[in-house]
């Protein structure tokens, strides 16, 4: 059996591998919320986040492109009032709203033959049914990242896009190593969820996670 | 037990052979694994059991191993009822045989009792120090010691590939192409039911095996996926390995569970685990043969850059879109180049790449023009097309009722001397300069003894039936290229 970490903590354990990972603020409630807000400058993102929050997006749980206090303190409110009992422990996450026009998928899944492997997929709504993934078992070496990246059949996106630099691709062959690393560090690991990674200004920064551990 | 050296030339080179269970019915696989052995020229000692101790083929069989000499024989070929091989593999270790190839079904494959069997039959085997293949496999060639022990043809033309496959079948594929083509095997083992020996112990024999180049697999399912890529990628790393992986969609996942009872697996984790290993994937059998046969007989390249001669121009128009989809570079000719081929060719040449000679060659042009060529600093890889295709015409006239009147005869002769000589020295540059030079003509297909295709095949080379399926042949050499180089492995 495996259990989630809410997004804080899947960043926390993340973070330690060296992933790019949006700057977040934990809050507990709509005041610290504002607050966080203002810190790191509008627009931004507000989620609900707890250990059995799995799903935010088809829950409805994350408000995106608040622009003012008033925003962000009315989707605080209604976030914590949308939890249910099931959710446990739920606070909210007030991230600043990222923006470009490319997104990536990176993680791990625990594959029941071949064990623990990186995978890196062309993301956004689209990025079922392109089905545009490369995998490779754990641990990885450089080289093995960078041919992941070539690897992905969409290399027009990969390369400069709607006047956005092309992705750099040592920051993202960094992210590949550092999942790598962490299924190797972290025992009991069972998956790795960076979904979307944002690619802004050519550098992937991961806005949401979910490690999911054994337990 | 890890086989030892030992092991395998008690398998590959045997001093003796014994086959038990040998039968005078020419339809049993016990009279064909004996006439196999006894026809193909294996060169050392031939011993048969059989039930009435009848003659087969000219042998004086024994009722049982007790009455073959003791110390001569190493490999013993079962092809005996599975209740009696555990008496048989005592009675063989008594008599110094080292391997075993077991052809018996009724093992593993036919439910509990069988498993049961099978296990007690490997245990045995360890126990006794004995190599032991199979069971439920069709045998197993070595063309060194010209030693055909199995129950199915082909036997294939020496070479420097070594197979290794779950299906005997696919064995016998995999030699049905050497035979066509020319290109060669050293080994072959079809490891059935896998016992004791499976696939990455034979890859990894043909590491250690002087005689093998280049390895060619077939696989369903894998045990333990983790380790078999762990040992697998050790083989790719130090020769290469060309797989084929059976029940790569849902349909054939399912074909194989009942086939060899594999696991279903997500294929893009296979995929992904090969690139990562070094293993050089094909997706058909015909084309892993081709890959393995174009890695076994061609330098690889030092680079992606391929200059395509040709002879007319559609081919080569077709060549450069296969070499714009793959990893190769259709190669920008450069000013020197150009200009030193302006001195060999007639005005109305393509002055660019594909080099289209445009009918212009005379005598000694296409030699001239594939030495500069190959020659040449910015060019890693030719792909040679419309070879042979005089010396078709020569064919047809020299069935017609004109023959051998009118100049026919001496004029075929001609083409034929030609058309051999430019595949010769594409042989001979390709050696020279150390790049890899391909033929590609559907002549291959159509008229093996076409002085071209001949000729590719008498220099030791493969003659591609397409430059579609050169391009994936030289695209798989410089794929492998291009992974040793990035892991500082070349």
């Amino acid at each position: 059996m495996a259990r989630t970490l809410s997004e804080a903590d899947s960043k926390a354990v993340l973070a330690r591998y060296g992933l790019p990972l949006v700057t977040d603020r934990v809050a507990d409630d709509p005041d610290a919320a504002v607050e966080a807000a203002e810190t790191l400058g509008y627009p931004v993102v507000v989620k609900l986040c707890g250990d059995a929050i799995a799903h935010k997006t088809e829950r409805g749980l994350v408000r995106l492109r608040l622009g003012d206090a008033a925003a962000v303190r009315t989707a605080a409110e209604e976030l914590l009032a949308a939890a249910t009992p099931d959710d446990g422990g739920v606070a909210l996450l007030v991230a600043p709203m990222l923006s470009g026009s490319r997104e990536l998928i990176a993680g791990i899944a625990t594959d029941e033959q071949f064990g623990p492997t990186v995978v890196l997929g062309l993301g956004g709504v689209l990025a079922e049914a392109v089905a545009d993934v490369a995998i490779r078992l754990v641990p990885i070496e450089r080289i093995d990242a960078h041919e992941m990246i070539e690897e992905l059949r969409s290399q027009a996106l990969l390369g400069a896009f709607r006047g956005e630099p092309p992705v750099d691709r040592e920051r993202l062959a960094d992210v590949l190593v550092g999942l790598s690393d962490a299924a190797q560090g972290e025992v009991g690991l069972r998956s790795v969820d960076c979904n979307p990674l944002i690619v802004v200004d050519g550098v992937p920064i991961a806005v949401d996670a979910l490690v999911e551990v054994a337990s | 037990m890890r086989p030892t050296a030992e092991h395998w030339q008690a398998l590959f080179d045997p001093r003796g052979v014994v086959v038990a269970g040998a039968s005078t019915h020419p339809g049993k696989f016990g009279f064909v694994a004996l006439h196999n052995i006894l026809a193909c020229g294996y060169r050392g000692a031939v011993h048969a059991t059989n039930r009435e101790g009848a003659e087969i083929l000219g042998i004086a069989t024994c009722t049982s191993l007790d009455a073959i000499p003791a110390g001569e024989v190493d490999l013993l070929v079962v092809c005996t009822p599975a209740s009696t091989n555990e008496e048989l593999l005592r009675q063989a270790a008594t008599k110094g045989i080292r391997a075993a190839f077991v052809t018996s079904a009724g093992y593993a494959e036919s439910g509990d009792e069988g498993r049961a069997a099978q296990a007690r039959l490997a245990a045995l085997a360890e126990e006794l120090d004995i190599l032991l293949v199979g069971p439920n496999g069709q045998g197993v060639v070595s063309t060194p010691s010209s030693l055909c022990a199995q129950i199915v043809a082909p036997f294939p033309p020496p070479g420097r590939i070594g197979i290794a496959s779950q299906s005997g079948n696919f064995v016998s594929s995999f030699m049905n192409y050497a035979v066509h083509a020319g290109v060669g095997v050293s080994r072959a083992v079809s490891a059935g039911n896998a016992a004791a020996v499976g696939v990455a112990d034979l890859l990894e024999a043909y590491v250690d095996d002087p005689a093998t180049d280049v390895a060619l697999a077939y696989v369903e399912g894998i045990a333990e996926g983790r380790a078999w890529f762990e040992r697998v990628g050790a083989v790719a790393r130090a020769m290469p390995l060309v797989l084929v992986k059976g029940g790569a969609t849902d349909g054939g996942q399912r074909a194989a569970a009942s086939h060899t009872g594999s696991l279903a697996s997500d294929d893009r984790v296979f995929s992904g685990a090969c690139r990562q290993a070094g293993v050089l994937r094909a997706t058909t059998i015909e084309s892993a043969y081709e890959l393995a046969a174009t890695l076994a007989t061609q330098p690889l390249p030092r680079g992606p850059r391929v200059a395509v001669v040709s002879t007319a121009g559609g081919w080569g128009v077709v060549t450069a879109d296969a070499i714009s989809r793959s990893a190769l570079e259709l190669a920008a000719l450069p000013d020197d180049l150009r200009a030193a081929l302006d001195e060999k060719l007639p005005p109305r040449w393509s002055r660019n790449n594909p080099i289209d000679l445009a009918g212009g060659e005379t005598r000694d042009t296409i030699p001239e023009v594939l030495e500069l060529v190959i020659a040449h600093a910015a060019i890693d890889a030719v792909i040679l097309l419309g070879m042979g295709i005089q010396s078709n015409q020569g064919r047809l006239e020299e069935r017609g009722p004109f023959f051998p009147g009118h100049g026919l005869e001496r004029i075929a002769d001609f083409h034929e001397r030609q058309d051999r000589r430019y595949v010769t020295v594409a042989a001979e540059l390709s050696d020279a300069h150390a790049k890899p030079v391909l033929v590609a003509t559907e002549l291959a297909i159509a008229d093996r003894d076409n002085a071209a295709v001949a000729g590719t095949r008498e220099a030791g080379r493969l003659c591609y039936p397409s430059a579609d399926r050169a391009v994936a042949a030289l695209e798989a050499l410089w794929v492998r290229r291009r992974y040793l180089e990035r892991r500082g492995l070349t």
